[in-house]
Formats: structure tokens, sequence, C-alpha cells
């Protein structure tokens, strides 16, 4: 039954992922055909793996709106792969690199086996933002000269970016057309590229920019060659070049130097960079599904890796998933893998049906969609953007960056894991917290009251989080999850990134997911992902700011018209009257939300002294009444551990009311003014409310639930609690 | 069941003496039974002197003390007077790490843990004063000890008049056979779950239904996570006054490189613990 109507919504469903095929695949196309000659391999092999992932990786891919074909990631890596290797022969550098490119795809396969997809969690995001910069930067430094029409430029990334002010004097003084004219169409495909995101004519954005560049090029050659008398201009060497017979001249991999220590090093970034790539990818376009399915990642790396396995034997690139062409699919409403098979079918159209038009694309115009997307990759906002979580993961992006640039991406990346991981030490002036617990269990989650709670203990990053991750990732995103770091004493900003996403996900499909335990932990700057370090002292904050919890207190305060005080001093002179601080010591309020007769608050205390001290950290209401009430505690039947300080006194029996002396236990001095304190109204409201613990004395009653802090959610109950009751005792 | 009439207290003349002692008395009292006080190292006057005026501080022994002094090595000399003196429950003190609140077990501690033929208990926080036992979490692991240790968590809680006990049953995550990959397996792990944990409680009542419990308010919780950690986790969380173990089995030298079970709480006690032999 569930089956047949999947496939009714699969058919009604194929116009509009056949329309998001296509207009991925105008994209796909003169990127694929870039991206390849960007590595140094020939353009034909980008277009094969885009077709090859599109078609393997819808049939067998774990995930559902996601688009595969070559990645920019890795053109860095491939062309450093061919170079080497190749040893000058770029032709048969490219075969020993199909072969490297087969080997990492098997090794991407064994990886999804073992889902080992949670490897991309061991990568700090500040690293992983200066690896992708780096690349970024590499693609930009040797594009950038293409654009200008010179092919030729060689040299270490910093020799090609200090090249640059050369290469635009050359161009200038050039004196060949051919050169002036490609580099023409090189700059204006660029400012197409910069000022398409501008115009927001409905009509123009049809077609994408990429798409845009290969129209006009191929429409630049058909003015020269049918109207105009001169000769096309630009050189066939400044020409994309395709093989004659497409369809049977495929490259093949050559497996001769499987036992280089160069070909091993080549297939472990490039695998690297590929499951990176991929998993970075899969995750951001998770968050557009419209359909907020879940991927499922592992059975996605092991699609992938098969693609890769045939892309490379076929003489095609990596195959990996890749963002831009996935959130284009998404923009066109593409609901299924569907879309991604169509976006292949719709390439083997173009290749067969244009091949010559294609053929007279210069390779600058295709160069300047790679040096826009370059810049996209390394562009200021994203250094701005790292600056805003700390400086230190300014120190670590960059760290990374200069270390990619100079060395090669393995040494980048591990530089840049080794990096943070001094940081977190520095900061904490502490390398013991993570040597002693990295390999800790450090998470437990239970379920109660049908609220998922998940405690988190020593400390919390890059380091451990894939057992954080496993637990949360049991939490079905419609229920309510709490996320208690009060344990913790350093959380860093990859973990806070993955906090603010979960939240996000959970909010996005019904549930409710909140941190709690870090409002008095100090943050390096007040980016919602800046790390924490939780201080085992009190202190008053010098830079008071703002966590999440506080920003969604301050939002309830709005909504019912109440008081909030965030960092409030006053001392709460009635809390030491309660029985239940007569054992403990208030050493902090905080989080005031008041109005005239109700206080919320949250409390820290601390139970025994010296070497037994504990801080506890409990979220409270207190209620001012009119009336006097006399002294007592109402409980849940059963929690024994807050009337200590009134043993010898038993539960005192409502006569009339036999389920409520069942389900609460009430206690208390006198007798006889309890029980006609509490009014069959009184009894009713307890009884049809959730259980809290109440205990009164003339100073008001101290009404909280369990001893942590409140979520949210939790407060606002407690609100209510608070002011309806408030009422029926007047 | 097993019973505690003969406790033992190792004697070292250090800070934490004097509240150590005072807990000793105070469950020698509450177990009635006679208290041994065992010192390794050489026996001189001032030392028994300092012993007697603490013990006179104390609460009034309601049974016999007798002091040990033995020259040695303090695992042996320990462990052999709990095998000489037929000693049912052994008392250790932890340690602190430095000025944060986190309570560890010793090295010397720890050998004696690992191998006392009786059942220890491990004191965080010993205090002169008397601070009220409110809540313990007792293991509830699929293992032929773990109903003894039950049953004995309700015999302690008697004597220490708690009313409250959480059976905490940890299953482990690689029972489930299920590996959340997408929406659907999630599902699918969401029922095995719910199938483990009725199985799981289902054990434990058949337990419980031989004890006698209807005084006490008996909570399960079953928890997803690894054996021995997440228990001593569940219990920090809770504020537990009292973890109640299984006592290990033996342990080798790579359960020390790798620590399990018992080895994880050693590491970093969360609450007072004991350990069933």
């Amino acid at each position: 039954m569930k089956k047949q109507s999947t496939f009714k919504t699969f058919l009604s469903e194929i116009p509009q992922n056949l329309f998001s095929g296509f207009v991925v695949s105008l994209i796909a196309l003169p990127l694929g055909l870039g991206l390849a000659l960007a590595s140094g391999a020939p353009p034909i092999s980008g277009i094969i793996a885009a077709i090859v992932g599109g078609t393997v990786v819808a049939i067998i891919g774990g995930s559902n709106v996601t688009i595969t074909g070559p990645g920019n990631g890795l053109v860095v890596v491939i062309l450093a792969a061919i170079t080497t290797l190749g040893e000058g022969d770029m032709q048969q550098g490219f075969l020993y690199t199909l072969a490297a490119i087969v080997v990492s795809g098997v090794i991407m396969i064994i990886l999804g086996f073992l889902r080992m997809g949670s490897l991309g969690d061991f990568f700090p995001s500040s690293a992983i933002q200066g690896m992708l910069a780096a690349i970024g930067i590499g693609i930009f430094a040797k594009q950038i000269h293409v654009m200008f029409g010179n092919i030729y430029a060689k040299g270490s990334i910093i020799e090609l970016l200090l090249k640059i002010p050369e290469g635009i004097i050359n161009f200038i003084k050039t004196d060949s057309t051919s050169i002036f004219y490609a580099g023409l169409v090189g700059i204006i495909s660029l400012l197409i590229m910069i000022f398409y995101g501008k115009i927001r004519n409905r009509y123009l954005k049809l077609i994408p920019a990429p798409m845009w560049i290969v129209i006009l090029s191929i429409s630049f050659y058909a003015y020269f060659e049918y109207f105009s008398t001169a000769d096309y201009p630009i050189e066939k060497s400044l020409l994309i070049s395709l093989p004659n017979d497409i369809l049977s001249n495929f490259a093949f991999p050559d497996f001769g130097k499987i036992y280089k220590m160069e070909f091993i090093s080549a297939v472990i970034s490039i695998t690297l960079i590929a499951s990176i790539e991929s998993l970075l990818s899969i995750k951001a376009v998770d968050k557009l599904d419209s359909l907020k399915r879940r991927s499922n990642v592992n059975k996605d790396i092991r699609a992938l890796g098969i693609a890769t396995v045939i892309s490379g034997f076929l003489g095609g690139l990596n195959v990996v998933t890749v963002i831009a062409r996935s959130s284009v699919n998404v923009n066109n409403k593409g609901s299924n893998r569907s879309a991604n098979f169509f976006h292949a079918s719709f390439l083997i159209v173009f290749i067969l049906l244009f091949a010559t038009q294609l053929r007279k694309i210069p390779l600058p115009a295709l160069a300047a969609i790679l040096v826009f997307t370059g810049y996209k990759l390394a562009s200021p906002d994203n250094i701005v953007k790292v600056f805003k979580v700390g400086k230190e993961q300014l120190i670590i992006f960059l760290i990374t960056l200069l270390t990619t640039i100079s060395t090669s991406l393995i040494t980048g990346i591990l530089v840049g894991i080794f990096a943070t991981l001094i940081m977190h030490i520095i900061i904490n002036k502490n390398a013991k917290l993570f040597f002693k617990n990295i390999i800790k269990p450090n998470v437990l989650m239970f379920k109660e009251d049908d609220i998922y709670y998940v405690s988190v203990k020593n400390f919390s990053s890059f380091l451990n989080y894939t057992k954080l991750k496993t637990k949360l990732n049991q939490i079905p995103e419609t229920e309510e999850a709490i996320i208690d770091f009060s344990l913790c004493d350093f959380v860093d900003d990859s973990v806070m990134e993955n906090m603010s996403n979960y939240a996000e996900s959970f909010t996005r499909k019904g549930g409710h997911f909140e941190v709690i335990g870090l409002d008095d932990a100090e943050p390096k700057s007040n980016h919602p992902f800046a790390l924490r370090k939780i201080m085992p002292k009190q202190i008053n904050n010098l830079n008071k700011v703002f966590t999440k919890r506080q920003g969604s207190i301050e939002n309830i305060s709005k909504e019912m018209h109440w008081q909030y005080d965030p960092f409030s001093d006053i001392e709460m002179e009635e809390l030491p009257t309660f029985g239940y601080f007569k054992t403990r010591k208030i050493q902090k309020v905080s989080n005031v939300l008041s109005n005239d007769s109700c206080t919320i608050f949250d409390v820290h205390f601390s139970e025994g002294e010296l070497i037994a001290k504990q801080i506890v950290k409990t979220t409270m209401l207190h209620i001012h009444p009119k009336k006097n009430i006399p002294d007592f505690t109402l409980d849940k039947e059963g929690l024994f551990e807050h009337i200590l300080h009134f043993v010898g006194y038993t539960d005192i029996d409502l006569d009339n009311h036999p389920d409520f002396s069942k389900r609460f236990y009430l206690s208390g001095k006198n007798e006889k003014q309890i029980i006609e304190f509490f009014t069959d109204e009184l009894i009713l409201f307890f009884e049809s409310n959730k259980q809290y613990h109440i205990s009164a004395t003339k100073k008001g009653l101290l009404i909280f639930g369990n001893e942590r802090l409140a979520s949210v959610k939790e407060i606002k109950a407690l609100a209510y609690f608070g002011i309806a009751l408030q009422k029926i005792i007047g | 069941m097993q019973k505690f009439d003969k406790i033992l207290i190792g004697i070292a003349f250090s800070p934490n003496l004097k509240p150590n002692l005072f807990e000793a008395v105070r469950l020698a009292n509450m177990f009635n039974a006679e208290l041994v006080g065992v010192h390794v190292g050489e026996k001189s006057e001032e030392k028994e002197k300092n012993i007697q005026a603490i013990l006179q501080e104390a609460d009034f022994l309601k049974t016999k003390f007798t002091a040990i002094w033995q020259q040695g090595e303090p695992v042996d000399v320990i462990l052999k007077t709990c095998k000489n003196e037929q000693i049912d429950l052994l008392i250790l003190g932890a340690l602190q790490k430095e000025n944060i609140y986190k309570y560890y077990v010793g090295s010397i501690a720890r050998k004696i843990t690992r191998k006392a033929p009786c059942s220890v208990l491990l004191l965080i926080k010993p205090s002169i004063v008397r601070q009220a036992c409110k809540h313990i979490v007792v293991n509830g692991l699929e293992d032929k000890k773990t109903e003894e240790t039950i049953k004995t968590s309700f015999l302690i809680s008697n004597y220490l008049n708690c009313k409250k006990i959480t059976i905490v049953e940890e299953i482990k995550q690689e029972e489930l056979h299920v590996k959340v990959n997408d929406d659907r397996s999630l599902r699918r792990a969401n029922i095995a779950k719910e199938r483990l944990e009725t199985r799981e409680n289902r054990r434990v009542n058949k337990i419980l239904n031989e004890i006698e419990c209807q005084n006490f308010i008996v909570n399960t919780q079953s928890i997803f996570g690894k054996r021995g950690y997440s228990i001593g986790h569940y219990a920090k969380v809770k504020r537990a006054d009292l973890l109640v173990m299984n006592g290990p089995r033996k342990s080798g030298i790579i359960d020390r490189i790798f620590p399990h079970d018992i080895e994880y709480i050693l590491s970093e006690l969360p609450t007072d613990v004991l350990i069933v032999k």
C-alpha cells in the first residue's frame, strides 16, 4: 500500500525533477569542463565524472537531493598528483592519477562499509575552513593566469600569486590578438559571474551564469563563423579540446606506480579531500531538503566510492557530492535522486549533440568561472566569519591556510588539527584534561519523562565529538532533547556549531533541542559558536555575554510582560528562610525573571563543605503570596530527598482526596492549618498539573522541578504554573 | 544476601583520619558490626593516643574496636588482614583532584579494591557530621552477581534508612544490532531499544519480586552505554549518595590499559561506591 503511494509520488514528481536536472546540467557542463581543465586533466574527464556519478549515486546512493560530480576541492590535489606522478609528462601523469582515483574509490567503498562516515567529525571546523580557503587560493592562483590567456604559467601557489601583477601587465601589453581576445572573453566571463547574482531578472535567471558564459562564447564564435569576414581570432591552443569520438575514446588508468610513495600520498590526499568535501556537502544539503529527510551518509559514501572506481576506469575524475550544484537542484524543486540521474542524462545529450560547438569555447571563459569559485572559497567574508567566532579560531585558520599553501594538503590539515589541539590546551592551561579523558565514553543519555536527557562530561571538542554525535543521532528529531554541558570543563567551537545545527534540525522537524549548562561558561567571543571554558571558581564575568538560553528567556519575558535581568546581583533574602536552603549555601542567583508576585531564577548553591562541596544549579520559582500560608512541603510521593528537614513529620493525608494523598507527599508542622489551607480547588489544581517540589513558609512558596537548570520550555511551564497557583491562593 | 558483621578500616595518619574514623564508627553502629582498624607501620604510643582521642570524640561505638599494627607492604597487609580477620566490609577513602570536585582512588586503594576478598566501600566525602543517604543507585547488569548485589543494597538501605533505590540496567550499544543511518533505521532502532528495555526491566523485576521492597521507592532506568562508565555518570547526574556495583571479575593488565566496568569508576568516583563481592 505504502509502496504504491511512494511510487505514485515518484511518478508525479518526475517533471519537476526532470526540469531541475536540466538546470543543474547547464551548470555541470561548464563546471565539469572547467574543473577538469584546472586539474590539468582532459576536459572530458570532468564530464565523465558527472555522468557516472549522477547515474550510479542516483541508483544506489543514500541521500536525496544531492548532485554528484567532479568537485572543486579536488582540483588542487589532482593537479598536484598529475604533475608529480607524470614527472613532466602530463598525459602519462593523468593515467597514473586515474589509477590513484580508482584506488581512492576503493578506499571510499571500504570507509562506507566500515561506517566511517563520522571520520569527517575529527576535523575541527576552523581547520577545515582554512583548508578550503587554501584550495580556493590554489584554484584562483592558477586560473587567473589562464583567464588572461596565459595557459603556460607554472610554479607553486605562492609563485603564481606573485606573478599576477606581471600577468596583468603582460596581458595589456600583448601583441597577440589571440591572447587579447581570449583574455577579453575571460574578463567578460568573470564580470558575468560577479554581476549575475545582482541581477534580479527572472528570464535571465532561467539560465545559470556558467551557461551564459558558454552560450555567449559560442555566439562569439558563431558571429565570426557566419557574419564576420574575419577569422575566429582565438587560437586552437586556447580552446577546449574534446576527443573526436567521445564514446569510444576512453583513457585507461595506468597502475604502474602503485607501490611508489608519491602514488600512495596522492591516493591519501585524494581520498581525504573527496570524503571531506562529500561529507560537508551531504550535511549541508540535508539542511536544505524541504522534506527534511536524513541522508544515509555511509551508504552515500559507498555509492560515491563505486562511482569513483567506474569513473576512474573510464578516464573520469573523482565523484564527490557537490554543494553548489546540489543547492541549485533544491532551488529548482528537485525532490529525489532522479534529479541527479536526469542531470547526468542531459550531460550525455549535450556532449553528443553539441561537441562541435563546445570545442569553440575559449579556455579563459572557463577559467573565469573557476577564478570566481576560488575566490568564493577563500573570500574575505569567510575570514571575517571565522574571526567572529574568536581570535584563536583565526589563528588556527591562518596556520592551516598557510601550511596548506606552502606544503601540501595532508600536511596542512594535520597541522591544522594539531594547532587546534595546542590552542585548546593553551586556553585551558591543562593538557591532562584532554589526554586523560579522550578515550573515556563521556556521554550519557537516558530518557526520562519522555525527554531525552544527554549529559556530557569532562570536555567536548572535535576530539571526542563522535561520541556525542552517535548519541544525538539516536534521538528522533521530533522529540524533546536537553543537552547538559554543566559537567564539562571545556566545549569547543566545532561542537557548538554542531549543537546549533542540531537545534535547527530539531526545530524544523517539530522537536525541541536545547543546550543547557553553559550560562556561566566563559566564551571567547560573543558569537554563538565561540568555544567555552567553564570556570572552576565563581567569577564575576567582566564581559557579560548572552547565551542563547538567556536570549530565549528574554523573549519569554517580553511575551509575558515580565521583567528579566540576566545578571542580577540582588540577594534573594527570602531564599535562606526555606528549609531546603538550611543545609545548602546559596552562591549566586542569576537569570531573574519576575513579575509583581512571581520570580523565576537560576540559583547556584553548594552542598556540603570543603572537599565534599558540590555546586548545584537549579531553576526555581518563588511566589510572594498576599495571604499568610502555613509552613509545608508538598512533593511527589517518593522524592524523599527534599524533605530531610522535616524528618519526624509524617505524610498528612487529606481525608476526602485519596488520589491526592496517594500521589503527593505533604508534610508540615501545623497539620490543622495545612488541611484548612488545602481547599478542594487547590487540590484539584495540584492534581491536574505537573508535579513540582513545593516548599512554603510565611515568606512565600518555593517551587522547582528537577534539581538542574530548566530548559526554556520548562521555564515557561513553570511560569504558567506559578501564575495559575498565585490566582488560586490569592 | 551479604551481612556486614566485621568492618575493616585502614588507618593512615592523614588529615582525613578523623572523618574516616567517624564514618567507620557510624557505619559499624548502623550495621551493628565489629570494627577493626589496621595501621601499616610501627606501633607507637603517640599514634595510639591519637586514635583513642578521635574515637572518644566520635559517636559511641556499640561494638568492639580492635586495632592491628603491622609493618609491610600496605596492599599485602590490608589484604592479609581481610582474610585473617574474616572481614566483610573494607572501607577506603578516596582522593580528590586538586581544586576541582573530582575524586579518584589512589594506586594503593585501587590495587586493594581489585584483589579484596570482601566487599569494599569507597568514600569520597567522609564527614564528621552525618550526611543522610537519600538515594542509592544499583547496577542491574545481566550478571550472575547482580542478584546478590541488588539484595545487598536493599539490606544496606534498610540500615541507612534510605528510601529511594534506582536500579540501572546498562545495555551495550552493540546489543541493539541496528545502526542508525537514516530515518527508517532510526525508527527501527527505537523499537529495538524499547524491546530491550522491556526485557531488562522484566529481568530486574524478577529479582525484585523475591525482595521485600514495599517500603522503598524503586525505580529502574535503562541506559545504553559503556558498562560501568554510564552508571557512574548517571549517579553523578542524579547526585546519588551511594553507588552499588558488582565486584570485579579478575582484572588483568589489559583492563588497566583499556579500562572497563569497575576501573572507570575507580578513576573517577561519582559518589560513594560500594563494591559487593
